[in-house]
């Protein structure tokens, strides 16, 4: 049987898969990206494409703002702006009582150092959003936040990683893995894919991938819901999102409203397949209409849920194996790693080319999630 | 509500459940209620419209009522005294109610007067019938383009008539019997563009033998088309291609036929249709397998002879079940019923057979044409490959050639294009633009368009509003 030989085969053709071929293959690695479906097919094309560094884990923060400088300059990256805005995100107090936790959080991130979460007042706060209810008394705001256009920015780190000479087999799933020398040898149905080095970026499916090399980890799932609306003239430019609510609002360079927030549907990993729940998505409708009480009458369009990793922490996990020879992870991002995506592919692209990296990655060790498994 | 309260006593039954839901109150759907009911079934209906009869016997009850109904034919007028039975019946029927989505076990979600609810049932009924085939040209978004459908529900609902001459361009009986209807009414036609390709007789005839039963249905369409002969106004036939014109509105009309003749006239109005097709989006929506209906060109959900989807418990009756007209839509609702009779344990399986086979024979009768009729009317090959500058998504606004130069970028299927396009992300879930891009990328990818499928349908099966769905969470504190 003819073996495709690379240097280095990501599977999982999301975004994640796509970065992390794309940096490698700049770093002149001969690489496939190995996709069960089609490129962006999960969550990465379900998301939001929130772009936020607004209330990120401590452990986070660095990552992600070094990611918010290559999202301002997304298009000498991958050659499209990505629909990215910079419109900023906000964090909304509706109540006074909630006024104390945000500010805690403004100081807690100011002792390390970090500047870019903000508290503003009601009056700043209607500047910046002159839709919203009066009822909001202020709010954290991160300037610099905002989001992209998910559909685009995937198909830019495709055509990136194309012209970067990265091969994409689409609808090839690994069904079996083995070691062959120095190698890994990756059967996927009818093709034979050869690499010393692997990089698992199969999203929800990570653990199983895992497993085929050796690596019990534990890894939940998750299946947030979404709504479109029909498309509405101009009614806010930032992101929003609500203390105490599952609740993130905006508004796409379409018109449409695009409201998420983490509210949960139901996942079915075999079938690849999720639900929406709408008693539990009422909540969001809820929410939206109690915050811009001028979308009440807006028509929804569609509604969605796209699968994706949660760890028990909600932390990614990134980094080297403990036990396979040239196998790197990247995956578990929680509902939070499309604003990521072009650091990881950066950070494992260190891993791989010089077996370390200068960024803070230790609290992503995967390490952390096999421990507890054993122990339990 | 007080009407829900009022059927709750007929029914004993609590108002949020009930043993059979049966979505829309056509033919199908109220042969099938007044069979369950029969039976001591607890049945909802839900439908769109705020009188029953479906799209044939549209507003049928005021109608009776006034010298309209002679107008509008003894098919029409047949739907009386089945509107009354079905009344009568004891259902829980709720008008103007949208349903838009139905989650496993089932729960089922519906809008009335702008409040959401979830409803429960043991089983469903799918009777939601047909949909006009989309059949895109340049400027068919144009104002005053309509389809006749929607004009003959003008016509029955509003007894409107246009002002102006109207011109009349497609093929099927839809047309022929709008333009009697509209003759009739006093309106005026200024011409007919028949659609019908070259030939189509004589490929219809090797069909003739199986339907000799059904005569006179050949008949009618036979005196529909001498009438308008004397109406005396334009027919031009074997027109292929059609292109509408105008300054924000349908101004001019250009026309081309097989053989090459062209022509352009002025026009205010214009009417289309290419035949109508079964709507499938709940099916699909519910996971239920579908198969491709070549004599029909269209997807058809895979059904056993009962009506039952692949999915248990979910049936589909009427012309949702492939186009069968109304005769063939009340023997397919009350098989489904019997059915679910059986299943819930009201009815033996040897009375349900047998009930089942005298309904059975019905259907055959009534199917006996059909394979005629499809092949006669089988729409033109243009109206699967419009022109390059044709909207395909008119919500999206997606061209046709737009969507030709993703098809051939790699081998994407719908749901990637829709992904690349947003062709089929509006409201209207992709029912407008669904077959034309499952068509243009059969053939940009040398295919058949049966194995393209459709792109996933995401609900809201209809459009909700965002203070609807909050509605749902008042009234429902959480546990």
């Amino acid at each position: 049987m003819n073996v495709e030989a690379f240097d280095v085969a990501v599977v999982g053709g999301g975004l994640h898969g796509l970065s992390a071929a794309l940096h490698l293959a700049r770093a002149g690695r001969r690489v496939a990206v190995i996709e069960r479906r089609w490129t962006g097919r999960h969550a990465s094309g379900a998301t939001a494409a929130g772009v936020r560094t607004l209330g990120r884990d401590i452990a986070e923060i660095p990552i992600s703002l070094e990611a918010m400088e290559m999202w301002h300059a997304i298009a000498t990256i991958v050659g499209d702006p990505c629909g990215f805005h910079a419109h900023g995100q906000l964090r909304i107090a509706e109540t006074r009582e909630q006024m104390p936790a945000l500010l805690q959080r403004e100081a807690a991130i100011r002792v390390l150092g970090h500047r870019h979460e903000e508290i503003i007042d009601a009056a700043e706060l209607r500047r910046l959003v002159p839709a919203l209810s009066p009822h909001c008394v202020g709010a954290l705001v991160a300037r610099r936040d905002g989001a992209a256009d998910p559909h685009r920015t995937i198909l830019a780190f495709r055509r990136a990683c194309e012209a970067a000479g990265v091969v994409i087999a689409e609808g090839c799933g690994v069904g079996a893995v083995d070691r062959q020398g120095n190698a890994w040898l990756l059967a996927c149905g009818e093709r034979r894919f050869r690499a010393p080095i692997v990089v698992n970026a199969a999203g929800a499916w990570a653990a199983r991938l895992a497993a085929l090399f050796g690596d019990e980890i534990a890894l939940g799932v998750r299946a947030s819901m979404m709504i479109v609306t029909e498309r509405l003239a101009p009614l806010l430019d930032p992101v929003v999102s609500v203390v105490g609510r599952a609740l993130s609002f905006k508004q796409s360079d379409q018109g449409t409203l695009v409201i998420g927030g983490g509210l949960q549907g139901v996942a079915d990993l075999d079938r690849e397949r999720s639900s929406v729940d709408f008693t539990e998505l009422a909540k969001g409708a809820r929410a939206a209409s109690d915050l811009f009480p001028a979308v009440r009458g807006v028509r929804i369009a569609r509604c969605w849920t796209g699968i994706e990793a949660q760890t028990r922490d909600h932390l990614p996990v990134i980094g080297a194996s403990p036990n396979a020879p040239g196998l790197f992870h990247a995956f578990g991002f929680s509902g939070h790693g499309f604003q990521l995506v072009p650091v990881v592919g950066a950070i494992l692209t260190d891993l791989v080319t010089e077996g370390t990296t200068r960024r803070e990655i230790a609290a992503f060790a995967p390490r952390r999630l096999m421990q507890e498994r054993v122990a339990a | 509500m007080q009407e829900i309260v009022g059927m709750q006593e007929i029914v004993g039954m609590n108002a949020n459940e009930t043993d059979l839901l049966i979505v829309g109150a056509g033919p199908a759907g109220m042969a099938a209620a007044v069979t369950a009911r029969s039976h001591g079934l607890s049945v909802r209906v839900v439908d769109d419209q705020p009188t029953p009869g479906g799209q044939i016997w549209r507003g049928i009850e005021t109608v009776a009522a006034t010298p309209r109904l002679a107008r509008l034919g003894e098919a029409y007028r047949a739907g009386a005294e089945k509107a009354a039975a079905f009344r009568a019946c004891g259902a829980l029927y709720e008008p103007d109610s949208q349903l838009w989505q139905i989650e496993p076990g089932f729960r089922a979600f519906l809008t009335r007067e702008g409040q959401a609810r979830r409803v429960a049932a043991r089983a469903i009924i799918l009777a939601t019938g047909a949909q006009e085939r989309p059949a895109p040209f340049p400027g068919w978004t144009l104002p005053g383009v309509l389809t006749v459908g929607a004009a003959q529900i003008l016509l029955k609902t509003a007894n409107s008539v246009p002002s102006s001459p109207v011109w009349i361009a497609g093929c099927g009986p839809l047309p022929l019997l709008y333009m009697t209807q509209l003759l009739a009414a006093g309106g005026t036609i200024a011409g007919f563009l028949d659609t019908m390709p070259r030939g189509r007789i004589g490929a219809a005839l090797r069909h003739l033998p199986q339907g000799l039963g059904r005569l006179g249905d050949l008949a009618k369409g036979l005196l529909w088309s001498l009438a308008l002969k004397r109406a005396g106004f334009p027919i031009i036939r074997h027109v292929a291609e059609l292109r509408a014109a105008g300054e924000g509105r349908l101004e001019s009309l250009h026309y081309r036929t097989q053989e090459g003749r062209e022509g352009e006239v002025a026009a205010e109005v214009l009417l289309i249709h290419e035949g109508v097709v079964p709507s499938i989006h709940v099916p699909l929506a519910l996971g239920c397998a579908v198969s491709w209906h070549a004599g029909q060109h269209c997807y058809v959900p895979e059904l056993d002879g009962w009506g039952e989807t692949s999915q248990a418990n979910v049936f589909v009756a009427g012309d949702g079940a492939g186009i069968g007209g109304a005769e063939a839509a009340e023997p397919r609702g009350r098989i489904a019923a019997l059915r679910v009779a059986a299943r819930l344990g009201r009815l033996g399986e040897g009375s349900a057979d047998a009930a089942a086979r005298t309904e059975r024979a019905r259907l055959a009768r009534a199917l006996a044409l059909r394979p005629f009729l499809d092949a006669l009317y089988a729409p033109r090959p243009q109206v699967f490959a419009p022109v390059d500058e044709t909207l395909v998504c008119r919500c999206e606004e997606v061209t046709a050639g737009e969507l030709r130069a993703r098809a051939v970028q790699g081998r994407p299927g719908p749901n990637q294009i829709k992904a690349f396009t947003r062709a089929g992300m509006g409201p209207c879930q992709g029912r407008q633009c669904g077959y034309t891009m499952a068509h243009i990328i059969a053939a940009a990818q040398q295919r058949p368009v049966g194995e393209v499928g459709f792109q996933r349908i995401r609900p809201p099966l209809k459009p909700v509003t965002l203070g609807e769905l909050a509605s749902l969470d008042e009234r429902e504190p959480a546990a």
